[in-house]
């Protein structure tokens, strides 16, 4: 589904991303950890051709992103961001309607119609009462869920997520991210996600890319992948991992660091 | 409806006040069918002073209105920016460098009626591009920056202005009335220069309302949702600096308009640009009629700059607005 090959982005002098290759197959789950500044943010813009790469390759589904029009692009791929949506005045309904915006004519008609869809939708994430309510009156719990109805009115093949759960509190962090899962088996999604939360990564993704300064340092398996090594030399933070007593998946414990091993001006404190 | 009441009203009155039925008779006596069945119960002078000299005038009020309107919904839209309006970017400091230059070496008549309309016209949308440069990076315009260009362009250029009045002894009086808009003096040409402006962009603008509406999620969520941004950008703003640039030429500055029709728009009729655009110009043109009508009346013979009166009502209106918005977050 996406091929990276020697991707590469420099803002001014400086390299953000540096020389990537990787491959998404077709289905599978994606996420992609890191320290802030490693480079995550900005791969997600250059997949979703928002931003222009300086060098190297992005293929989706076989094409080169900039190959696409921004409507083509919009049938195939949809993202979902971390602030996905401001307070504004319209409507609930609206906005998730603007999701079918690129199979739409110019006059706002669509070929074929999309009769219960936008419903459908709005009915499994339980915003269908909200529907009259504008945007400025809704948590943001809710509006994060109005952005991933939007996303998926768009109906796509690919989702990029990009920390969609950092503003929300942990039970809406878990059902957001089970909506998505949900959706993603049921139409064979592929997902890549930009996540903060290594544990919510462990939980929901099939492999994890690790980025560092703008390359790639481990790629596998939640379980291969997440060791107190790798915590320590990517994060620099000492960590306990332990296996999920349920789903045996990894799970990160973060541990403060010791009196003794702080630098002298924080011990002081 | 309430359009075609304002303009009946706006005909009716003035330096010779002409009854409103007796307006409505000689308006359809122009008609080819139904002058058959209306007797002729008014003066030659009556008939004339409609037709000849306030009809015209106010059928430019409602188009220069709308344009202004119309402009000042596509600036707001594509700048995200609720103090936007059609002279954000500098298309009106540069349009009245250029009519101040003529005006002060009197050269307003080297082209006939419409050197004025012209030069300002040319010179508006000159500033445009100059603005577009300047903000453009890598093909790309971010909106902070192209606002700030526009400041900074309309801040020099007003200095210019400033500089030319100050020059000029004699005329300096003309080149403030032009400065400060009006529509006297105007006849059915200036309507018909601006109306081919005012159709392609009421065009254009509909056409992109739905755009304007994604644009309002930010400029990453439009793209992502199928939107080619930039270019949707380029073309509303130039289309929007086109409307301005026409309406300024005709009338010269006249402010407010664009910048409270479309927020008075919004809270009544909400944010949807497929509503907002035909509203702004509707309501624009009523705004604009309204605001000349009393130009021409209120200390009749005398008349008052235009853009004078509209921001004396625009401005304690949109204070008004501000209060409420506030009451409204309180509750």
């Amino acid at each position: 589904m996406i091929t990276v090959q020697n991707l590469t982005k420099y803002y001014g002098q400086k390299a953000i991303l540096d020389g990537l290759s990787f491959e998404v197959a077709t289905g599978h789950v994606v996420g992609i950890i890191g320290p802030n500044g490693s480079g995550k943010s900005t791969l997600l813009k250059l997949v979703s051709g928002v931003e222009p790469k300086s060098s190297g390759t992005i293929l989706l589904a076989g094409k080169p992103v900039e190959a696409y029009s921004r409507k083509e692009l919009a049938k195939r791929l949809s993202v979902l961001q971390q602030e996905a949506l401001p307070p504004l005045g319209f409507t609930v309904r609206e906005v998730v309607e603007m999701g079918r915006f690129p199979y739409q004519n110019w006059l706002g008609e669509e070929v074929g119609g999309d009769d219960g869809l936008i419903d459908q939708i709005m009915e499994r994430l339980c915003i269908l009462p909200l529907a009259k309510r504008t945007l400025e009156r809704l948590s943001g719990g809710e509006r994060q869920r109005v952005a991933l109805a939007k996303a998926m009115a768009q109906e796509p093949k690919l989702l990029l997520l990009d920390e969609p759960t950092t503003y929300l509190d942990i039970g809406f962090q878990i059902q957001m991210m089970d909506y998505i899962r949900n959706w993603q088996r049921e139409h064979k999604l592929t997902v890549l996600a930009v996540l903060h939360d290594l544990n919510i990564a462990a939980q929901y993704c099939d492999r994890v890319i690790v980025l560092k300064d703008g390359g790639i340092v481990a790629d596998g398996v939640p379980r291969e992948v997440f060791t107190r090594s790798l915590i320590q030399e990517v994060y620099g933070a000492s960590a306990t991992i332990i296996s999920h007593p349920v789903s045996g998946v990894p799970q990160v414990l973060l541990q403060p660091a010791a009196m003794s091993e702080l630098p002298a001006q924080i011990r002081k404190i | 409806m309430l359009l075609l009441l304002s303009a009946s009203i706006s005909l009716s009155v003035g330096t010779a006040n002409v009854p409103l039925v007796q307006v409505w008779k000689i308006l359809l006596h122009q008609l080819p069918l139904a002058d058959h069945w209306i007797q002729p119960t008014w003066t030659k002078a009556e008939e004339m002073i409609i037709t000849q000299v306030r009809l015209s005038r106010v059928v430019l009020a409602m188009l220069v209105g709308a344009s202004l309107a119309l402009a000042g919904s596509g600036f707001q839209g594509v700048l995200r920016n609720p103090l936007a309006d059609p002279y954000t970017l500098g298309v009106a400091s540069g349009a009245s460098v250029g009519a101040a230059f003529l005006i002060l070496f009197g050269l307003q008549a080297v082209l006939g009626q419409w050197t004025v309309s012209i030069a300002a016209f040319v010179t508006g949308s000159v500033t445009l591009f100059i603005v577009f440069s300047l903000a453009s990076s890598q093909g790309k315009m971010r909106v902070e920056t192209l606002i700030l260009s526009g400041v900074v362009l309309q801040a020099f250029l007003g200095s210019l202005v400033s500089f030319m009045v100050s020059l000029s002894n004699n005329v300096v009086n003309e080149i403030l009335f032009w400065l400060m808009g009006s529509l006297s003096m105007r006849n059915w040409d200036f309507s018909l220069l601006l109306l081919p402006y005012l159709t392609i962009g009421a065009i254009v603008l509909a056409a992109y309302s739905r755009t304007l509406n994604l644009f309002a999620l930010g400029e990453r969520q439009a793209a992502h949702l199928g939107v080619n941004v930039e270019r949707s950008k380029t073309v509303v703003l130039i289309v929007s600096t086109l409307l301005t640039a026409g309406a300024v030429s005709v009338s010269g500055v006249i402010g407010f308009v664009g910048l409270v029709v479309p927020h008075l728009v919004r809270l009544m009729f909400g944010p949807d640009y497929r509503l907002l655009v035909p509203m702004s110009a509707i309501l624009g043109g009523g705004y604009v009629l309204w605001a000349d009508t009393l130009a021409r009346t209120l200390l009749s013979p005398k008349e008052i700059p235009l853009g004078v009166v509209t921001a004396m009502i625009g401005a304690p209106f949109f204070a008004y607005l501000l209060v409420k918005q506030k009451a409204r977050m309180k509750g």
